[in-house]
């Protein structure tokens, strides 16, 4: 397991995905924060609280948990267990930016879509990442990406966060 | 997809004891935060089987689909494509009403076996009836039977996962623990609460399944009755004997009432009626002994002015409606533990 971005690096690429999205949403009033669980959440509070620091008003937050999602359910050695899904606000007409720390096959992602969306309808759904590292397995793709790393199918991108993991850095594991 | 399951999934089976038999937990993953226990549940058919962490990662996941009960599409795909029948042999309607939902709501298909129309009436066995069932490819059986063991008997005759809705006079686990689920959203916590039981204790699986789950919460629970209705040896399952209701309703955190069972009255346990409801009813002038902190409950269906009165329903600690409301999303975090994943070597991994 190596390290691959430092705490430092780190808080630089969420620096820049939020003004990435700043400055694409200038006249965007409606727009609320979907991380998706668990790592996306620390990361779209972060992400809120430097948008909100660049532009007026509130910028709410939620929470999504896509394990009833999955399309892997019935595959998976072992019931996962399901975290709870928090969205406090109306979704109907919002800009929706969904925030996850890494994007991988994208099936998160699609099982994400297909949960806020049973919330209602929103205006627009984007997606923010930290790190895409590619090999995608279906037609999606982040609007606001903070890092590409090229990595193959069996290496492991572990990105922690100081409110989830004690700590900040993102590492990769190759795997033989 | 061909029913990969049904093979591995017999070898746990052997293994485990009968009944809910727990598999050994999965390796640890490479997180820092701890994950959550996971239960590996094979069936549901009692609280004995159940440790306290599976009851509490149970009504763990429960809590979540109180919020997908809530959404404004209160469905979730999670288990598309199961299906389970609803095999009851007594009568019922909000048990069996209660699964439907659950199961509707996780995307699973529910169907009811009724008994009315069935070869029951020819002369069917339970066996011939749960392997004919089967035989149609069915993930689950949720099974109501007046014989104790009943769903223990399918559980180890059949693949699918077994859920005992109620076995005669034996338990009644999802009942336990939406009642569980009730006082725990209500009290914060069952830990040294003090939890009496008032009714027929003899003939309710409910009491059994009750007394068994809150005291492995860390309840302190007793039972009330007259002692025709109290059976031997009750208190080796740890809990206290009463026979007079006023003595020790005043003590209380929780009054969990029981349906005084009217095919029984004939049957002289007890002389009358009346004579009930004046010693052990949960009567509107016994509510000014109550302080108003005591939270009741009733499994319902409610005898009203025998074992409790209609005002006293009224009370906003009185739980019944919220009973009936926990029950959906306690039976959707067990059919959802017992259906949801599978027993294969495919890992969770990284799927982002």
């Amino acid at each position: 397991m190596k390290q691959i971005i430092d705490a430092a690096e780190l808080n630089r690429l969420i620096d820049r995905l939020a003004a990435d999205i700043a400055s694409r949403n200038k006249k965007e009033k409606n727009i609320a924060l979907v991380g998706i669980k668990r790592r996306g959440v620390p990361l779209a509070e972060r992400l809120a609280a430097r948008l909100v620091k660049k532009r007026a008003g509130e910028i709410p937050v939620g929470a999504i948990d896509i394990t009833l999602y999955r399309d892997d359910l019935q595959l998976v050695a072992e019931t996962p267990i399901v975290r709870g899904t928090e969205i406090a606000f109306d979704i109907n007409g919002r800009t929706i930016l969904l925030v996850d720390d890494v994007i991988y096959t994208g099936r998160t992602t699609r099982a994400a879509l297909a949960s806020l969306l049973d919330f209602g309808r929103p205006k627009a759904i984007r997606l923010a990442v930290l790190i895409d590292r590619g090999r995608r397995e279906l037609p999606i793709q982040p609007d606001f990406t903070g890092k590409t790393i090229e990595t193959r199918r069996d290496d492991l991108v572990d990105i922690c966060l100081e409110e989830e993991d004690g700590k900040d850095g993102v590492f990769l594991t190759l795997r033989k | 997809m061909p029913r990969a399951r049904t093979k591995p999934k017999r070898k746990p089976r052997k293994a485990a004891k009968p009944g809910g038999g727990r598999a050994k937990r999965a390796p640890a993953r490479r997180r820092s935060k701890p994950e959550p226990y996971v239960p590996r549940l094979a069936n549901l058919l009692g609280i004995s089987q159940l440790a306290p962490a599976d009851i509490t990662a149970i009504l763990d996941q429960a809590e979540t689909f109180i919020e997908v009960l809530k959404r404004p599409i209160p469905v979730v795909p999670a288990l598309r494509g199961k299906t389970v029948v609803n095999l009851f042999f007594e009568a019922s309607t909000r048990t069996s009403t209660s699964f439907a939902l659950a199961a509707s709501r996780l995307s699973a298909q529910c169907v009811n076996f009724s008994i009315g129309s069935s070869s029951v009436k020819k002369g069917e066995t339970l066996l011939d009836t749960a392997r004919t069932i089967e035989a149609m490819r069915v993930d689950g059986v949720i099974i109501r039977h007046s014989m104790p063991g009943a769903a223990h008997f399918l559980s180890r005759r059949i693949k699918s996962f077994v859920v005992n809705a109620g076995d005669g006079c034996h338990e009644h686990p999802t009942q336990a623990l939406l009642d569980a689920f009730t006082l725990r959203r209500r009290l914060g916590t069952l830990k040294d609460k003090r939890v009496l039981l008032v009714g027929d204790i003899a003939h309710s699986r409910v009491a059994r399944s009750n007394i068994l789950c809150f005291s492995k919460l860390g309840a302190r629970v007793a039972v009330c009755g007259p002692p025709t209705l109290i059976p031997p040896h009750i208190e080796e399952l740890g809990c206290e004997v009463f026979y007079r209701l006023d003595r020790v309703l005043y003590e209380v955190d929780v009054v969990n009432m029981l349906r005084v069972q009217t095919e029984r009255i004939s049957s002289s346990l007890f002389p009358s009626v009346r004579e009930y409801r004046a010693l052990y009813g949960l009567t509107a002038e016994r509510l000014s002994e109550l302080n108003t902190s005591v939270v009741i409950l009733h499994p319902g269906p409610v005898n009203w002015g025998v074992e409790m009165d209609f005002e006293v329903a009224e009370l906003p600690q009185a739980l019944i409606l919220n009973q009936v409301t926990n029950g959906v999303a306690v039976r959707m975090a067990v059919l959802y533990l017992l259906a949801g994943g599978q027993v294969g070597d495919t890992d969770t991994a990284e799927t982002k």
